[in-house]
């Protein structure tokens, strides 16, 4: 049947995906609506809006993970980063505008892991857009009740004696996990180290990628 | 120094407020101030927002859940200070 193909795969092998044939919202049409009438006043063009969306797109994980593996290699660098994150990101190109960074360091004994319970705040200058998972209510509401289970649920699973560090952004601070630099990566340049430093490890939920042999 | 310890008001006032329910009424310790910030309590309504003192609080898990099962695992969370009086311990 030529229609009869919702659970099978195209000819290139790949799903087919349902149209996405439902009303717009209430919210969705009053996006529309204000933002045709920005372009119709002047305030802005439609040029304007898709450059801040391609920047927006543009930042990426690999803008941290930049940052974590000079702090990795340049102990000026770290030291500056760990007092004011916000200038010690700026200088690298990363700029935070605003808002505030603070650097919050994984060691031995203490593991830190970001959270934003009110809503999704996420230090977007350096990871890019936040994952999903990040924004949805069990993330937001366990993290901070049972931080070691959601953790053990990401596959890490850590000793007691690592103390957890929860971060809250609650208000107008931005955070970054510094993960602790992996084994045997001595004499690794920084940008052989960024490649070992996920997304993940840089809210906490992982730890940085082992060095393969 | 020691650490000054604090509580958060157990206030519930309508409107926006970025004071976590889950932290009213708890006791921490000051890990940083943070400098002041246009008060969002006024932002979120289109008023000027004059600016509030803000620090960093750091709570044992223990002091914020009776079953927590690592009550020295820590949570920081950023309070505005007409959200805190401080205690004499």
């Amino acid at each position: 049947m030529p229609h009869d193909h919702h659970d099978a795969l195209s000819p290139s092998g790949h799903p087919y995906r349902p149209d996405d044939d439902t009303p717009l919202t209430y919210w969705q049409t009053l996006e529309i609506a204000v933002r045709e009438l920005l372009i119709e006043k002047g305030v802005t063009t439609a040029a304007d809006i898709a450059a801040q969306i391609d920047r927006m797109d543009a930042r990426s994980p690999a803008n941290g993970a930049t940052v974590v593996a000079r702090a990795w290699t340049d102990p000026e660098f770290h030291a500056r980063l760990m007092l004011d994150a916000s200038a010690a990101c700026a200088e690298m190109g990363f700029d935070i505008g605003p808002l505030r960074l603070i650097a919050v360091e994984n060691t031995a004994t203490v593991h830190n892991v970001i959270v934003c319970t009110l809503c999704s705040c996420y230090p977007r200058n350096l990871l890019g857009l936040p994952p999903d998972w990040y924004k949805s209510r069990a993330y937001r509401s366990r993290t901070v009740r049972e931080p070691r289970a959601v953790l053990a649920e990401f596959g890490l699973t850590l000793p007691d004696a690592t103390t957890v560090r929860v971060h809250d952004s609650t208000a107008d601070m931005r955070y970054i996990v510094i993960p602790a630099r992996p084994a045997d990566t001595l004499g690794w340049s920084a940008d052989r180290l960024a490649t070992l430093v996920s997304r993940d490890s840089m809210i906490g939920t992982a730890t940085a990628r082992p060095a393969l042999a | 120094m020691t650490q000054q310890r604090v509580r958060v008001r157990a206030l519930m006032p309508p409107g926006h407020v970025r004071t976590p329910a889950y932290l009213r009424g708890k006791t921490g310790t000051i890990e940083r101030p943070l400098g002041a910030f246009p008060n969002p309590e006024a932002l979120a309504y289109g008023h000027p927002g004059e600016p509030r003192d803000l620090f960093r609080v750091r709570f044992r898990m223990g002091d914020l859940w009776a079953d927590a099962t690592h009550p020295d695992d820590t949570l920081d969370a950023e309070i505005y200070a007409h959200w805190l009086e401080p205690l004499k311990d």
